[in-house]
């Protein structure tokens, strides 16, 4: 037990930060601690968990990208005009073309890195202009309400009505969101490839002298990310029911800080994929029960700021030093004579 | 040992830049020798070890034949599986992951149907650290391993290919003594349990102890091949440097000159206790002794940037109280930190940067730093100290060891202090340039500066101090003068 809370301080520390956050909301309204609202949280969440384990696998392997929201805002745009072009389309095209021009976007970001040599918080502030400008000249700002039936229709894997008259709904966007994490978490942790990533961002050199393909890791990451913003886009524009050339713009953002908060290490090498849920929902557990408490929409931004600081400060303390110091002492030593 | 050598170069050319690196150099490693690689930085070592693990192309009529047959090219990875394996003196190793996934990273690169396979990883890691002999969690991270550990973990990982060639880059750079002599017992099991070791060292005791051959390169080309029997490091040194070095004690009663610094009964528990000791105008003092015995930790607190819990430290007469290292640096104490590469020196800022670093409030024309004024400071102490550079504007990473040293000695010498604290300064650095360091010393201490020298190598402090005091477990032990005992006197009082 010692060793899993000292091996995921971070994410120790967020579950902690938001039981006593939780805590504290159940007190202010009755509202807050439903198993109805729990299910609201996660919808609401969904989107940018989906973001979040995309950017984790960029920051994972050493780079940072600041354009997969604009990106997916794109990706909502051309999905949705392909769609109507191929006569109203499905699910199963809707993801292949929103993950395809995904991967492609992300890809150009890993061509500037990698193959140009520019540094990607440059390049990807370069490509967020790029795409958003070009966005916004071809669209005209103009957003898009007429979306094809199945794509604005809620899909609900699993409802069922509470005691008290509320209903909570498995939606799509969370059963999609699972199984991004899943895939993310399984290709990070439990495959070769995987490995290969936290080796790069760890220590570049060190896995350029192992005999890593260095390019392939930089295409492999921010297409991953592609991939994840294209489908995160495609869930967006259904949970709206609409796509608005600017709904996206500043999430990447928010992304990130969450992203960060979950212990993801900007400068590559660590980070986990329940450590970036944990840092969404502890950002949408705060607006919410701001929300629910009636808090003016306008200290949002202020409040969750100020939680986000609290809860990098308690994880980057030291938190072995809280536990009891047994353990310790014993660790010390060996290796010498 | 069989005759037939494991490993034989023969016409090893490499140009970089119209600048030749290696001339026609012929290399040769016999089955389960330990064979050192010396000569002084730039000297083609590096070029060498990266031409064997492919990482450099030789140029057309080289001769690489391993195990008797001819690679015609060699790549890292042809390298690897040959089992050529090597540490390199930044270890390449990855700070986030444990012990356990650092050793067997191998088998994490490669598993069936490209999934990681855990156990595999765990066994490697085992299996490589027993084969050495040591104890490590291996479910510690990295990072938070002291540098010695982490020198294991590096040669522990490179057992896990099969290795039957081991390079080790400068291994003992960073290590204390009794780390050393650890390491160099894991070497000697390497070698007979028949892995071939290359070691590559600035420390000549050690290469003397361990090594079975010596190959010497000097300015790229070999100088050549010798049995250790029979070599003196003096010898060794004059083969690397084309030089004779001959060392003498220079030290000499100050008891005239006004006491600069003095210290009372200055004590930080659990670091050191009761220490007390002057130091005069123009003076050398040799604080020496092993790992733990509490000398940086005085130094750090001598310079401010640890308080003591009790005793007075007085500077020419007047006792002081340094809030933090900036009333040090005032008060005219200048410390040289024993991390050159990441505490002391930017590296990848300009020399010129550099070397003003400590000494930017004397510069200032109306708050801003005069260009004029930091070039001529620049000139001046480049000047004086025979730094070698190309500009100014290069960045300090691109000069060797003994130079980026100098540039440190001239960013605290740019303050004017009173008294300088070397700690030790020559990590890292070459036979020959160290020598070129201990000249500049012995200057400053001639034009009236003092200066402490902290080092683990009894060589240095013997021929180099006035006094030398011997720390054991944060006290004073002893206090030896150099001209009353002998070089081996002072090595026995200090490693028994």
């Amino acid at each position: 037990m010692r060793r899993l809370i000292l091996g995921n301080t971070t994410e120790f520390a967020l579950v902690v930060v938001t039981i006593l956050l939780c805590a504290g909301l159940s007190l202010g309204t009755d509202r807050f601690l439903t198993v109805s609202n729990a299910f609201d949280v996660l919808n609401v969440s969904a989107v940018n968990i989906i973001f979040a384990v995309g950017l984790l696998v960029v920051l994972i392997s050493g780079g940072i990208d600041i354009s997969f929201a604009v990106a997916a805002s794109v990706v909502q745009y051309v999905t949705v005009l392909a769609l109507s072009a191929l006569g109203g389309g499905n699910w199963a095209e809707g993801f292949i073309i929103a993950g395809g021009v995904g991967i492609g976007l992300g890809v150009i970001n890993a061509f500037l890195v990698w193959r140009l040599k520019i540094i990607s918080i440059v390049a990807t502030i370069s490509t967020f202009n790029i795409f958003f400008g070009l966005l916004m000249f071809f669209t005209k700002g103009v957003s898009i309400y007429d979306l094809p039936e199945w794509l604005s229709t809620r899909v609900v894997f699993y409802e069922h009505e509470m005691s008290d008259g509320s209903w909570i709904e498995l939606t799509l966007p969370v059963v999609v969101m699972i199984l991004c994490c899943i895939t993310t978490w399984f290709m990070i942790s439990r495959t070769t490839i995987g490995r290969q990533l936290y080796a790069f961002g760890d220590n570049p050199e060190g896995a350029r002298r192992f005999g890593i393909n260095i390019g392939a890791m930089h295409y492999l990451s921010f297409g991953w990310l592609g991939l994840m913003a294209g489908i995160a886009g495609l869930m967006q524009a259904h949970y709206a029911q609409e796509v608005v050339p600017n709904a996206l713009y500043g999430r990447e953002l928010d992304v990130l800080a969450a992203t960060v908060l979950g212990g993801a290490r900007l400068g590559g090498g660590k980070g986990s994929v329940i450590g970036c849920v944990l840092g969404v929902l502890l950002v949408s557990i705060t607006q919410n029960g701001l929300n629910l408490m009636g808090v003016s929409p306008f200290a949002f931004k202020m409040v969750v700021g100020a939680i986000i600081l609290i809860a990098i400060t308690l994880s980057s303390t030291r938190f072995d030093r809280l536990l009891p110091s047994a353990m310790n002492s014993s660790k010390q030593g060996s290796a010498r004579r | 040992m069989s005759d037939k050598p494991l490993l034989s170069l023969k016409n090893i050319s490499v140009t970089f830049g119209g600048v030749r690196a290696l001339k026609s150099v012929a290399f040769e490693v016999n089955p389960g020798e330990v064979h050192c690689l010396a000569g002084e930085n730039g000297c083609g070592k590096s070029t060498l070890i990266k031409v064997i693990t492919g990482v450099y192309k030789p140029e057309a009529g080289a001769e690489l034949l391993f195990d008797g047959k001819a690679v015609p090219a060699i790549t890292p990875a042809l390298a690897q599986s040959l089992g050529i394996q090597v540490i390199w003196q930044d270890l390449a190793l990855f700070d986030e992951m444990t012990v356990a996934e650092n050793i067997g990273f191998q088998h994490a690169m490669k598993g069936k149907f490209g999934l990681v396979d855990k156990t595999a990883i765990r066994n490697a890691a085992e299996q490589a650290l027993a084969r050495l002999g040591v104890e490590i969690d291996l479910d510690r991270p990295l990072k938070e391993l002291p540098i010695a550990q982490r020198q294991i973990v590096a040669i522990a990982r490179a057992l896990v290919g099969e290795a039957r060639l081991v390079f080790m880059d400068e291994p003992t750079a960073s290590l204390t003594q009794s780390e050393t002599d650890y390491l160099i017992d894991i070497v000697r099991n390497l070698s007979a349990s028949g892995v071939a070791v290359v070691f590559v060292s600035h420390r000549l005791a050690e290469v003397l102890e361990i090594s079975n051959r010596i190959t010497v390169l000097r300015d790229g080309s070999l100088v050549g091949v010798y049995p250790v029997e029979g070599m003196t490091q003096s010898r060794v040194t004059e083969l690397m440097t084309g030089r004779l070095f001959d060392s003498a004690v220079i030290a000499t009663d100050h008891d005239d000159q006004p006491v600069v610094l003095s210290v009372r009964g200055l004590t930080r528990h659990g670091e050191f206790e009761d220490v007390s000791f002057e130091l005069r105008r123009g003076e050398t003092l040799g604080i020496t002794g092993l790992l733990g015995a509490g000398r940086t930790e005085l130094a750090l607190t001598l310079f401010g940037m640890h308080r003591p819990h009790a005793g007075e430290i007085r500077l020419e007469g007047k006792p002081v109280k340094f809030g933090s290292n900036r009333d040090a640096i005032r008060a005219g104490i200048a410390y040289l930190s024993e991390d050159r590469l990441s505490l002391g020196l930017n590296q990848p800022q300009s020399i010129a940067d550099n070397l003003i670093m400590a000494s930017l409030d004397k510069l200032l024309v109306g708050g801003l730093i005069s260009p004029s004024k930091k070039a001529a400071v620049v000139k001046n102490w480049i000047g004086s100290l025979g730094v070698k550079i190309g500009q100014p504007e290069d960045p300090i990473r691109t000069l060797s060891g003994g130079n980026q040293q100098r540039v440190a000695i001239a960013k605290w010498l740019a303050i004017g202090p009173k008294i300088l604290i070397l700690d030790a300064p020559t990590v890292g650095v070459d036979v020959g340039a160290r020598a070129g360091i201990f000249e500049i010393v012995r200057k400053l201490a001639a034009q009236g500066l003092s200066i402490i020298l902290i080092s683990d190598e009894a060589p240095e402090v013997y021929f180099n101090s006035d006094r030398i005091v011997h720390m054991v477990e944060g006290r004073f032990h002893a206090t030896y003068d150099p001209r009353a005992m002998s070089m081996t006197e002072l090595e026995t009082a200090i490693y028994a």
